[in-house]
């Protein structure tokens, strides 16, 4: 599961998703596979040897030589502006991964499974859907997305084909939403967590993932509620 | 101040020194006992480098500094380190 050292993959397609992301497929010879949830450390070295590296989460999961990424872009940051703006087909992209043992889930797991995104930090949990609707997993399992406004969905298009009697979608607007949307925006607060997820249960684990100051939250009102913070895994990706 | 990021953003950087995954091992904090996963850690990013706290006491774990030439890190704050077998992982 730990491979260390930096390898080289080929970009062989880039899809934009949202307005500010775009998904990255690249080709990785000898990848080992890996589980859904893992992230790879991304290295860019400037003309002049500086560095900086990332993680960033994989949308991918299971055997095979192609890996997917999906990057939103920070107006000021280093490295996903490249990511997003610059990066086309056939460049190369040095990495390091898969990474991570820990928030992850694996096609044997029987229990039902939450997950929680906001914003890019559906990455993995999208790998997670993936892998569970590749394997017929009979777990069930919701995910309850959060996004600024319908646009900003990565995968939105291939999340909602998925739903199903055992995937649950449910949407959650913190700025604009859809046309005739029953509820204003708002922050996914603790009376939309009881109505939309599962509840605390010895036959559930939970995923959440985002912005630290959104993974605080969510994370403090399923404990709040009776979850048990054992069964409450949680991938902080940086930020407010 | 809640911390910037966690332990699973150490699973590259230690992976450089370690073989085995760290965001399963379980870390027993030397200044208050309690033993958790690593991917649970509150980790800093430093100027320096990343510093992992504890989650239950926030003092200092581990620091952790990658450079040019290699990875240097302190286990300033860590009485042991269990290593889980993928099994058990979970
Ligand atoms: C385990 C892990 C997995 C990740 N997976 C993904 C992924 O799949 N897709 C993805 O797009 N990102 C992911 N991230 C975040 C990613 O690693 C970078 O932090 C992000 O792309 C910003 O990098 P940058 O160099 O562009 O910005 P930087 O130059 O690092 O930062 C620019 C500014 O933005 C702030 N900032 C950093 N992160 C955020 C944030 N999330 N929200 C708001 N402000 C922020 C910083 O504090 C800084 O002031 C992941 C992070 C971790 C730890
Ligand atoms: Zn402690």
């Amino acid at each position: 599961m730990v491979t260390s050292g930096w390898k080289v993959g080929t970009v062989t397609a880039t899809r934009t998703q949202t307005p500010t992301g775009r998904s990255i497929d690249l080709a990785v010879p000898g990848w080992p596979g890996n589980v859904a949830g893992q992230h790879v450390d991304v290295r860019l070295t400037a003309p002049d040897g500086y560095r900086a590296v990332r993680s960033y989460s994989l949308a991918s999961s299971g055997p095979g030589e192609s890996i997917q990424l999906a990057v939103d872009r920070l107006p000021e940051g280093e490295v996903s502006p490249y990511l997003v703006d610059d990066l086309r087909p056939g460049d190369q992209l040095e990495f390091r991964g898969p990474l991570g043992g820990w928030f992850v889930w694996r096609p044997e797991q029987v229990e039902n499974v939450q997950l929680i995104g906001g914003g890019s930090g559906v990455v993995p949990l999208v790998a997670m859907v993936r892998s569970h609707a590749a394997g017929g997993s009979a777990a069930k399992f919701r995910l309850l997305y959060s996004v600024r406004a319908p646009e900003d969905a990565f995968f939105a298009d291939e999340l909602a084909a998925l739903a199903n009697d055992t995937f649950e979608l449910t949407w959650a607007y913190t700025r604009t939403v859809p046309a005739g949307w029953p509820t204003p925006p708002g922050r996914v607060n603790r009376e939309l967590v009881e109505r939309v997820t599962f509840a605390p249960s010895p036959n559930l684990m939970t995923f959440i993932c985002g912005p630290t100051g959104f993974v605080e939250a969510v994370s403090n009102i399923l404990v709040d509620t009776g979850h048990d913070p054992a069964r409450v895994k949680t991938e902080r990706f940086g930020g407010a | 101040m809640p911390a910037n990021l966690d332990g699973n953003v150490l699973a590259g950087p230690l992976s450089e020194v370690f073989q085995f995954d760290s965001t399963t091992a379980l870390v027993e904090c030397m200044h208050c006992g309690d033993v958790k996963v690593f991917a649970v850690a509150q980790v800093w990013e430093d100027p320096m480098g990343l510093v992992a706290r504890c989650s239950t006491c926030a003092e200092v774990l581990m620091t952790v500094v990658e450079t040019a030439t290699g990875t240097v890190i302190e286990l300033r704050g860590i009485a042991s380190l269990r290593v889980q077998s993928e099994a058990v992982a979970d």
